[in-house]
């Protein structure tokens, strides 16, 4: 924890991170004044959000990785576990991704539109951020080359944003003569973004708009065990990579 | 005191060490030579814990360093090349490390002050030269009065004036039941700091015996000389072969 304070304060001081708090801020604030309606506004929001907040954390987090690989190595040489060291670069990193959304995104939705919804959608964005730079450290783990880690990063974010879409949309087009509610869940599940996409949609009270599937979703999500199942997938999401990488990183050869 | 036994270590086909014997003593200093990719920093990093052996062991005063860290309590070490966070303070460095250490009973600063970098405590890293940077390096690996001091190209990129002072700290220290490991290029440094030479070669100790020995055997009286005369001899052994 002490490496964290440290490192996080670097990273705070990070031009980009500033850049990425002052983009947040914009998009918040002109969202709300471009839609009277705060639904409709969240929705944008969302949106631009579930692309955003993926993108930087787990692009952000690789390079930085690679930034920091002689740091790491002047803290190998010091009488610390790896495991802390690896801890505390994941945290570090997180708090000031999570830093830069809640002035960004958080404080200034709970004074546009204090709601439920929101309340929801900052949610989500942290979870995700988590959830990313957790998928950052496992492709930065699993190469030593920065190009090719940062290649494996953004297809991870390719991946859950637009190819996993594209075959859930398959799958349920070519069985769509069969029940497919459990098994559209459950495909939901594997992917953190859809996750954090569904609880909101469903908050906003859009769900009318996905049909069946939708009002089986309701049925689900909109009830508190669905929020509890959503967040603990999330949480899935963050500790299965991040624990992944760090088995390798502790064996690793710096 | 520390102790390699039959280390083994491979890259994919690559193998760059090969079953590595050595013993190195407390109030010795030892010059690590070898030809660029020889196996020396790899070496290093294994004492060091941050390359895994495949096979064979290591221990540093009497006990095996695989699982363990708290060793390093006994080591300071100065990377070839050191790059801290860019927004980082000089200050916060010292500090930082000074917080990861649990012995702080005998703290040097002399190298801190004698490269002034108590002056500059709050310029940002990013702002520094290289030069600078190795100063950073050196003052946090002589801070905590370590046993043992694994020093990796030390005088690389230094001014001839604090190349002066660190050669000055390391014999000074050299005398106070150390060990020094210090591997560079530059032989008449090596032959000014360090007692004893281990010569590597394809991830092999071809020699690891005093410079007075190596100087004798070879009939040299420079160790530049002398270890230019066994890497051709070693040449020619190869190439009858």
């Amino acid at each position: 924890m002490k490496i964290a304070k440290y490192v996080s304060y670097d990273i705070l001081r990070n031009r980009f991170i500033a850049l990425y708090t002052l983009f947040l801020l914009i998009v918040t604030f002109s969202m709300f004044s471009l839609d009277s309606d705060p639904g409709k506004a969240t929705l944008s929001l969302l949106n631009i959000i579930l692309l955003v907040v993926p993108l930087v954390s787990i692009v952000f987090t690789t390079i930085h990785f690679y930034n920091s690989y002689e740091f790491i190595e002047l803290l190998l040489a010091q009488p610390v576990s790896r495991k802390t060291i690896y801890f505390a670069e994941y945290f570090s990193i997180s708090i000031a991704l999570s830093t830069a959304y809640i002035i960004g995104v958080a404080i200034p939705m709970l004074f546009l539109n204090l709601s439920e919804s929101s309340l929801y959608l900052i949610m989500a964005g942290l979870l995700l951020t988590f959830v990313f730079v957790a998928l950052a450290f496992g492709a930065s783990v699993a190469t030593r080359d920065k190009a090719k880690a940062i290649g494996i990063a953004l297809l991870f974010w390719f991946y859950f944003t637009l190819i996993y879409d594209g075959l859930i949309l398959y799958v349920i087009y070519s069985f769509s003569d069969y029940p497919l509610d459990k098994v559209t869940l459950a495909l939901v599940s594997l992917n953190p973004i859809d996750l954090a996409r569904i609880i909101i949609l469903l908050k906003l009270d859009l769900s009318a708009l996905m049909g069946y599937t939708g009002a089986f979703y309701k049925n689900f999500f909109g009830s508190s065990l669905g929020v509890i199942y959503s967040v603990l997938f999330l949480f899935v999401w963050t500790l299965a990579p991040l624990l992944l990488a760090m088995r390798k990183f502790v064996r690793k050869d710096i | 005191m520390i102790i390699i036994s039959a280390v083994n270590k491979r890259f994919g086909k690559l193998e760059v060490l090969k079953s590595i014997h050595a013993e190195f003593n407390h109030g010795k200093s030892y010059a690590m030579i070898g030809p660029n990719g020889s196996g020396k920093t790899t070496l290093i990093k294994c004492i060091l814990g941050m390359v895994l052996p495949d096979s064979g062991t290591i221990q540093v005063n009497g006990k095996s360093i695989a699982n363990d860290w708290s060793y390093r309590n006994l080591i300071g070490y100065m990377p070839q090349i050191g790059r801290y966070p860019d927004q980082m303070k000089i200050g916060q460095i010292f500090d930082m490390i000074r917080d990861l250490r649990q012995d702080q009973s005998h703290i040097d600063e002399d190298l801190i002050k004698e490269f002034s970098l108590d002056r500059m405590s709050d310029k940002r890293m990013h702002t520094l030269s290289g030069g600078t940077r190795q100063k950073v390096s050196a003052s946090l690996a002589f801070l905590f009065n370590p046993r043992i001091m694994i020093l990796d190209e030390p005088t690389a990129g230094l001014d001839p004036i604090a190349v002066e002072i660190l050669k000055e700290k390391i014999i000074a220290e050299k005398n106070k039941d150390r060990t020094f490991l210090i591997t560079s290029h530059i032989m008449s440094d090596l032959d000014e700091l360090t007692s004893n030479v281990v010569y590597l070669e394809e991830g092999k100790i071809l020699f690891n015996d005093t410079i007075d020995l190596l100087k004798e055997e070879t009939g040299e009286i420079k160790l530049g000389r002398a270890i230019a005369t066994i890497m051709k001899r070693n040449l020619k052994e190869s190439e009858k072969v």
